[in-house]
């Protein structure tokens, strides 16, 4: 089984959101970025497949070389080979552009990608890729058991889950469930120790740039004014305030 | 031109984000002077939209959103689309419709304007305010495509009156020749609680303070009461406390709802981040320093086992 799992880094939860040039750039100063956790569940899955079945796993960033570290991290973690397709990941549709192409002789069998990626929550990359590779897409994967010539695929909806069923090769963008929390792994010395044996190949992007969606303005969502707080013994006051002043119940 | 919404319907039946959508490519069509078209799939009763300021309502009656998936569902609006010349195309943010949205984009190679949480700003070029970093920021796109797909964020755009203005109403067959599936949809679970959270205009939700999953049943009581969804943070949904479709925040369900109670949830920044936006936010904490006071309307800081009863008891009094 040859599989990808398109790796996004991304600022670390915690970090706080700030804005530079006039509120028109997203400020990385003191940043960690991080593997978009929800890519993480898919190279966790894709480590499951692996020791269950023999895989190869490569994973691959579209990006400038300060995401050389998540890549790292990843082949520390369990991925055999990893690719950076050199260029400015501006918008989604440039990165699906430059996934597409690399992945035309490749062969794979399953492109993973996150559901979205926790900064922009685009969530378009993975249907962009499926479309134009003319793949089928299971979006919100949250669980998936290979078959001998297809696999078996639940995913997230709005009232509960759907079981689909899917040839190879198809674009699946998972969350957790795909596998659990407590599956996730973290690097051993092992681990980093190999993945600076293996290969991190860097290839130029040859797409079109057709900037066609950008960003011109950041701000911070207004902030609540203060909290009015009401005493334990008075919880009626909490649905008065409730029925009369916010007028939600 | 014109400018289209597709619909979503669930089992043949409208919801409040159908109505968003409609009301949504309204204001567009207005705008630029274009007739608003709704697209939906196996509606049971298509003239339900009417009223909302569409010109032309196509039912495609015999397929389904249920049943058929979503890249065939994509490949038979971008027919339809094509075919009425639209320009702008509205779609809910619903799980269904942010699968479709990107498929449709890139049949169409159009551009997508994700997350949208406005109306649109400027129409040559568009301009649109979306939701980014999961709620932490708001980030205005501008597009330079002719033609545009934007996804709205639920709960966000409002309704507007049902008018009596008549729709022209046509029900018609898929055209597309689907043979060849390389996928299939073999069948639906729907998750047993009432109010899917996506939906739910009121949400109740626990963290790790209730201590043990069998302390949900006042959780529970208190949504039934109130007709809100359940949620819950990560940890608890981590722990099998919860499942997983509960576990909101960055790295879960982002929700919108007009009220988000919080119990014995300790307001961590990746929790804040996916209820922030809800328009109101209740907590119920018996630590007074919680980082989640902060970010709430109202607050009370109290032992949940104490409060919870004494609310649910309120509540039914108000209610009688
Ligand atoms: C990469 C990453 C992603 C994450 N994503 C998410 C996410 O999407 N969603 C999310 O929720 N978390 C997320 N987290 C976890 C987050 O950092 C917090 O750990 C988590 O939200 C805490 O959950 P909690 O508030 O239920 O538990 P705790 O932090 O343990 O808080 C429990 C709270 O209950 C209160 N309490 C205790 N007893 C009572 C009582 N009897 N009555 C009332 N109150 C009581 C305590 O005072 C405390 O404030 C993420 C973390 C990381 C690292």
């Amino acid at each position: 089984m040859n599989i990808l799992v398109c790796i996004s880094s991304v600022p670390d939860t915690t970090s706080p959101i700030n804005f530079t040039d006039n509120n028109q750039s997203f400020d990385k100063n003191g940043i960690t970025f991080i593997i978009n956790p929800y890519d993480e569940f898919c190279l966790t899955k894709a480590i499951f497949i692996k020791e269950n079945k023999s895989a190869t796993i490569t994973v691959l960033n579209v990006g400038k070389n300060t995401n050389d570290s998540v890549l790292r991290k990843a082949l520390a973690i369990g991925a055999d080979n990893a690719v950076r397709i050199n260029q400015e990941a501006e918008n989604s549709k440039i990165v699906a552009k430059c996934i597409v192409e690399y992945c035309q002789d490749k062969n794979f069998d399953i492109i993973f990608c996150g559901r979205e990626s926790i900064d922009y929550n685009g969530g378009k990359v993975p249907g962009f890729i499926a479309e134009k590779l003319n793949l089928p897409f299971i979006n919100g994967c949250v669980g998936m058991d290979i078959k001998n010539e297809t696999m078996e695929l639940k995913r997230e909806i709005d009232n509960g889950h759907e079981i689909c069923e899917s040839a190879f090769p198809a674009v699946i963008a998972g969350q957790k469930g795909l596998v659990e929390e407590k599956d996730l792994r973290i690097p051993s010395m092992r681990g980093i120790m190999s993945a600076r044996t293996k290969s991190l190949e860097v290839i130029e992007s040859t797409i079109n740039i057709e900037n066609n969606i950008k960003v011109i303005h950041y701000e911070k969502p207004i902030q609540r004014s203060e909290c009015k707080m009401i005493n334990e013994d008075n919880v009626e006051e909490l649905v008065d305030l409730l029925n009369n002043e916010a007028k939600v119940i | 031109m014109s400018v289209l919404a597709i619909i979503e319907n669930w089992e043949g039946e409208f919801k409040k984000t159908s109505f968003e959508v409609l009301h949504y490519g309204k204001r567009i069509s207005n705008e630029i002077g274009q007739e608003l078209i709704a697209l939906t799939f196996g509606a049971n009763n298509p003239e339900r939209l009417e009223g909302y300021g569409a010109s032309r309502i196509i039912n495609v009656s015999n397929l389904k959103f249920e049943t058929t998936t979503n890249n065939n569902l994509a490949k038979i609006s971008a027919e339809l689309i094509t075919e009425n010349e639209a320009s702008h195309i509205v779609i809910s943010n619903t799980i269904t419709g942010k699968t479709i949205a990107p498929l449709l984009t890139s049949n169409l190679n159009c551009g997508l304007i994700s997350n949208a949480i406005e109306h649109p700003k400027t129409h040559t070029p568009l301009t649109v305010k979306c939701k980014g970093f999961s709620s932490k920021a708001h980030i205005t796109y501008e597009s330079e495509n002719q033609q545009n797909i934007i996804s709205i964020v639920p709960n966000s755009i409002g309704l507007i009156e049902k008018n009596d203005e008549k729709s022209e109403v046509l029900n018609i067959n898929q055209k597309s020749n689907l043979t060849n599936e390389k996928m299939k949809i073999l069948h639906r679970e729907k998750s047993n609680e009432k109010i899917s959270l996506a939906d739910a205009e009121i949400v109740i939700s626990a963290g790790r303070g209730l201590k043990d999953p069998e302390n949900w049943g006042m959780i529970e009581e208190l949504a039934e009461l109130l007709n809100a969804g359940t949620a819950c943070s990560k940890p608890v949904s981590d722990m099998g406390w919860r499942p997983h479709s509960e576990h909101v925040g960055q790295t879960g369900l982002a929700i919108n709802p007009d009220l988000y109670i919080a119990i014995g949830i300790s307001g961590a920044i990746q929790h804040l981040a996916g209820v922030n936006s809800s328009k109101n936010i209740v907590v119920i904490n018996t630590d007074p320093e919680a980082p989640f006071f902060k970010a709430a309307n109202y607050g009370i800081v109290g032992d949940a086992f104490v409060v919870v009863p004494k609310l649910i008891a309120a509540l039914k009094n108000f209610k009688n």
